[in-house]
């Protein structure tokens, strides 16, 4: 349970806290995501999942992390990306929605990132069902997309959603 | 909100609910002047609290309820049913008043003169007729508000010396009172009263009137306080969100112990165990003491049902009495709230349906009043509430017309359930037998959801009834819901828990060929003693994959309302207290969880719900059969159960269950003849039928086969019929002259014939030998079979002996070795594992370190096969492991064994 340091690479947030919003990135598949950093409450190493039969597919299963239990989300199965090459190298980003702990597991965590607002971009059009229901816009990096992904539609999905 | 007020309400709700119960009791006692001079003053607290608190409203109607309090107390109204409901009425009003007042933190608006009138109609009138001219009690109504602002004693001051007397002996007769004959002999405040009269008796006379005042006021002031400790300076008021607080911090603390005493487990450094051992202690008394704090006696619960009891029987027009019993029994608060309405409709249901009219009951010969009685004890670790009346009992017949009515069973499935079973109907939706829909019960949705309530904490509710005798409802509730206790079992490779309360009992079915699990048209069930059990496997409920077939397996036996069902599940481990935590809402839809907590290892576990796992079996076989409450007793040991049946003349005959695959029934249309044998279409496959010597195949209607599976094959024995299965030891009097006997047992009292399930399977043994498929190549080694069980001893050594070798057997591990050790020496080794004092890993480790023994074949034959035991097994350095019943397996597993020896030569 080693917490991956979070480095803040876009200089000082205070500065232009106003514009800038901030996002842990992380890889899910081929695809880079962000998520609010304020939602996340920590970064760990993978760990075993207790899985949860009848729940749905994306649930990977619940886990003790630091005495509270997590349920873990698989970030591959709700993005519909097939599964993780190597369950262990994968990491957790815990993220607190409405007073709950989730793991989201994804592939790799990467840095934070400041963004400005203004340079947020719809998500294009050609997206599957899947992007589309968690997504709220794109940034074009260097090279790269960064898709942002709320916290609270990949959760209440699965509220709403039946048992699989 | 203020303080003041806050305590004010508090206080002034227990004396509601004191007067509640007084009122009744005047009622009963008209005369009872003590009983009249508590409820006096009860009243006069209040208003005089109200005054001071500046609550106009309620103090007027206090002052009013008073005012008639006061006449009936000078004797100018006698106490009537009608006086009660007038000065009920009051109180109800001061009820609805406060409520509001802890509601919004100010007296409501509004005006009460309505009732206010009435009162003083009701008073002036001497309670003879509202419209009747009194004398006008102007002094006291105009003397009282004057004194309302006075300070206490001042206001007691005002009271005439007779007043104060009659209070005085008022108080200390209360506890005489409360200890008599009366219904409500055990009230909750019955034990600290003694204590209290103290004082009071230690009241010389030459005590100023104040000092006896205060000492009344004080002894009242405690009768008022609800169950609590001896003295009222004693206890404090402490918020309950104070308390839930300190019980989860506790539930943590427990958790994260539990988590330290796992991993100190596995570690060698003593130094911490020490100190561990006692923050353990600590914790574990901490915990009990938290759990003494949420503790309150079920008398609170029950307090409010005098007063339902008066009002049913005025509502109804019938004579009830009510009897309580064990109000002291103490549970989680938190229970006692929701226990609370069940409990209520049980109590209406029980004055509305159960008890006759006094004219009905006269006319079935038995005492006018009925009675309905309430009592509570502990068993267990739970609480039994039962709740009895001695009324007309359930009709059987107009229920069943119901169920069919209703269509929540055939008719034909009505005549195989026993009385007990059908009663239990009453508890679904939708069911209520009520000839007519009155405003107390009838309405059909009252036992439905008194049962899911009392499910939803984890208890359990059922009903036992004769007819014109009365009805007896029995509810078992845990003591507390945060700490419970539950089963972790394995299904489908995966851990869960399971309730205790649920579980009624265990039965190993072990082994790969479902002993005693028959199937009926895909549904599997348990021939459990005298019922028959719907089984389901956990795994298949699940979803998850199942688990090797010759893995062991149980079934526990689920009490989930009143139907008892069959989980199959893989393994058992233990049980465990655990701290339920709610699931995440993502899961939440899921009904088979009921909450997951962390274990002591750290991993987390899902608590299955029974309930919404017994709705699964509903789902997947229609009508689930209902089982009673017949199943009590322990595991069985399924080393030793025996099938008993009968079969042509003599003795019952028994065959070991462990080597019966199922029981099925055969219709004689679809036997066959194929040349002397008869024959069955069985799984799509021919099954051979056999009989003992003696016995014919019936050629008409149906009979029962016991089905053995060998060598993947099956073979059936026609039976009369399957008597039971029972439990007794292995011990074979091998007297048996008879080959297909193997000798006689003693099963529950009787002498039994076992039968050689080897005898049977022998001619099919012997033509696959004759063909070849079995060649005795083994002539003239030695083997050495390691067996405890004389029963399979003989069913195994003929075999290995028809097979060639030359057998010697060892009763157990120890005089294997010591064989070993002094003389022989073989070239194959069969042992079996479970073994008492060595098993057979310990054996078969020890036999590998000499040198003599370290390639000689050594297969292991064991009633279970598994991936633990393959894993032991390989350590251990066994060449292979088989299954007990499995003979023809145990030869090919010498012979390859041998063979590969020769290659290695």
């Amino acid at each position: 349970m080693t917490g991956t340091s979070l480095v803040v690479k876009d200089g000082e947030p205070a500065a232009a806290a106003a514009a800038l919003a901030q996002y842990v990135t992380m890889h899910v598949g081929e695809a880079m995501i962000g998520i609010s950093v304020h939602s996340v409450q920590d970064v760990i190493r993978y760990q075993p999942i207790t899985h949860i039969p009848l729940t749905h597919d994306t649930i990977a299963g619940t886990l003790n992390v630091r005495g509270r239990i997590v349920t873990a989300i698989d970030m591959r199965k709700r993005l519909g990306m097939g599964t993780y090459p190597n369950l262990t190298t994968t990491m957790m980003v815990v993220v607190e929605y409405q007073h709950e702990l989730f793991a989201l597991m994804v592939d790799s965590v990467g840095d934070v990132l400041s963004l400005s607002g203004e340079d947020q971009e719809r998500l294009p059009a050609n997206m599957n069902d899947n992007w589309r229901g968690v997504s709220s816009g794109v940034y074009k990096l260097e090279g790269e997309l960064l898709v942002i992904v709320d916290v609270a539609s990949v959760i209440d999905h699965l509220v709403k959603g039946r048992a699989a | 909100m203020d303080d003041l007020i806050g305590e004010f309400i508090t206080e002034t709700s227990e004396s509601l609910a004191v007067l509640d119960l007084e009122l009744v009791k005047l009622e009963q006692n008209p005369n009872d002047q003590a009983i009249l001079g508590n409820i006096f003053r009860l009243v006069h607290t209040i208003k005089g609290t109200c005054g001071f608190l500046g609550l106009p409203r309620l103090e007027s109607v206090a002052h009013a309820g008073e005012n008639v309090l006061g006449k009936i107390r000078d004797g100018e109204i006698t106490v009537s049913g009608e006086t009660i409901t007038i000065v009920l009425e009051a109180l109800d009003r001061i009820r609805g008043l406060i409520d509001y007042l802890s509601a919004n933190g100010r007296e409501a608006d509004g005006e009460d003169s309505d009732l206010i009138a009435r009162l003083n109609v009701f008073a002036q009138s001497g309670g003879v007729a509202p419209a009747a001219v009194a004398p006008a009690p102007a002094a006291v109504v105009e003397e009282m508000p004057a004194e309302m602002f006075a300070p206490e004693e001042k206001k007691l001051g005002g009271m005439s010396q007779a007043e104060l007397d009659a209070l005085e002996a008022a108080f200390n007769s209360v506890s005489s009172t409360i200890e008599g004959g009366m219904d409500f002999s055990r009230a909750p405040d019955a034990d600290m009263l003694p204590a209290v009269t103290v004082p009071v008796a230690a009241a010389k006379p030459e005590l100023t009137e104040q000092v006896k005042e205060k000492a009344i006021k004080q002894g009242l002031d405690t009768a008022t306080t609800e169950g609590g400790s001896a003295m009222a300076n004693q206890s404090i008021r402490v918020n309950l969100d104070v308390l839930e607080n300190l019980m989860q911090m506790v539930s943590e603390l427990v958790l994260t112990r539990n988590q330290l005493l796992q991993v100190v487990r596995h570690r060698d450094d003593s130094e911490l165990k020490a100190p561990l051992q006692q923050l353990s202690q600590i914790t574990s008394e901490l915990q009990d003491s938290v759990m003494k704090t949420r503790m309150q006696p079920i008398g609170n619960a029950w307090s409010k049902f005098p007063r339902l009891i008066r009002d049913l029987s005025n509502e109804l027009s019938k004579k009830i009495d009510l009897k309580m019993l064990g109000e002291s029994t103490e549970l989680d608060r938190q229970l006692l709230e929701m226990i609370k309405d069940p409990l209520t409709h049980m109590v209406r249901n029980s004055c509305d349906h159960g008890l006759e009219t006094p004219a009905e009951r006269v006319a079935a010969g038995k005492p006018e009043t009925g009675t309905v009685s309430l009592s509570a004890f502990h068993e267990g670790g739970h609480i039994i509430i039962e709740i009895k009346d001695d009324g007309r009992g359930l009709n059987l017949d107009r229920i069943k017309q119901k169920i069919v009515e209703k269509g929540l069973a055939t008719g034909d499935e009505l005549a195989q359930l026993s009385d007990e079973q059908i009663m239990q109907f009453i508890f679904k939706a939708g069911f209520s037998t009520a000839e007519k829909v009155t405003s107390v019960s009838g309405r059909g949705v009252g036992m439905d959801v008194v049962r899911t309530n009392i499910e939803k904490i984890g208890g359990t509710v059922s009903l036992s009834s004769t007819m014109g005798k009365g009805s007896t409802f029995h509810i078992k509730i845990p003591l507390t819901l945060a700490i419970v206790s539950v089963l972790l079992i394995e299904a489908g490779g995966q851990q869960f828990a399971i309730p205790q309360i649920n579980v009624v009992e265990l039965v190993g079915v072990g082994g790969n060929s479902e002993y005693k699990v028959e199937t009926i048209s895909n549904a599997s069930v348990l021939r459990l003693r005298d019922t028959l059990l719907p089984l389901m496997r956990l795994s298949d409920v699940l979803g998850l994959p199942r688990s090797l077939e010759s893995a062991a397996e149980y079934v526990v036996v689920l009490r989930v309302g009143t139907s008892d069902v069959g989980l199959v599940i893989d393994k058992v481990y233990d049980t465990e207290e655990i701290v339920v935590k709610p699931v995440s809402r993502v899961i939440s839809d899921v009904d088979v969880y009921s909450g997951n907590t962390i274990l002591g290892d750290g991993n987390v576990i899902m608590i299955l719900d029974p309930v919404g796992i017994a709705k699964h079996f509903g789902e997947r076989e229609g009508t689930k059969a209902e089982a009673p409450a017949t199943a009590t007793g322990t595991a069985t040991d399924r080393n030793a159960s025996f099938l008993v049946f009968r079969a042509g003349e003599g003795a019952p005959k028994a065959v070991p269950l462990e080597l019966v695959s199922r029981l099925e029934v055969v219709d004689s249309k679809n036997v066959e003849s194929s040349g002397h044998d008869h024959v069955v279409q069985y799984r799509g496959d021919l099954m051979r039928l056999k009989t003992l010597p003696g016995c014919n195949l019936p050629t008409t209607g149906e009979f029962d086969v016991v089905v053995f599976t060998y060598d993947g094959r099956t073979i059936g024995l026609a039976v009369d019929e399957i008597v039971d299965i029972l439990v007794a030891p292995l011990a074979i009097k091998l007297a048996g002259n008879e080959e297909q006997y193997l000798g006689s047992s003693v099963i529950n009292g009787k002498t039994t014939d076992i039968v050689d399930v080897g005898y049977l399977l022998k001619d099919f043994v012997d033509s696959l030998v004759r063909a070849g498929e079995y060649t005795a190549t083994a002539s003239g080694l030695r083997l050495l079979l390691v067996e405890d069980s004389v029963f399979f001893l003989k069913l195994l050594k003929p075999f290995l002996e028809d097979a060639g070798f030359e057998v010697e057997d060892a009763a157990s591990a120890v005089t294997a070795l010591q064989l070993i050790e002094t003389e022989a020496r073989y070239d194959v080794i069969v042992t079996d594992i479970e073994m008492p004092e060595m098993d057979g890993f310990e054996f078969v480790s020890h036999l590998r370190l000499d040198p003599r023994y370290k390639h000689t074949p050594i297969v292991a034959f064991t009633s279970t096969v598994n991936e633990h035991f393959k894993e032991r097994a390989a350590k251990s350095g066994m060449s292979a492991m088989i299954l007990k019943t499995d003979r023809a397996a145990l030869i090919e597993a010498i012979q390859a064994q041998l063979e590969q020896m020769k290659e290695m030569a």
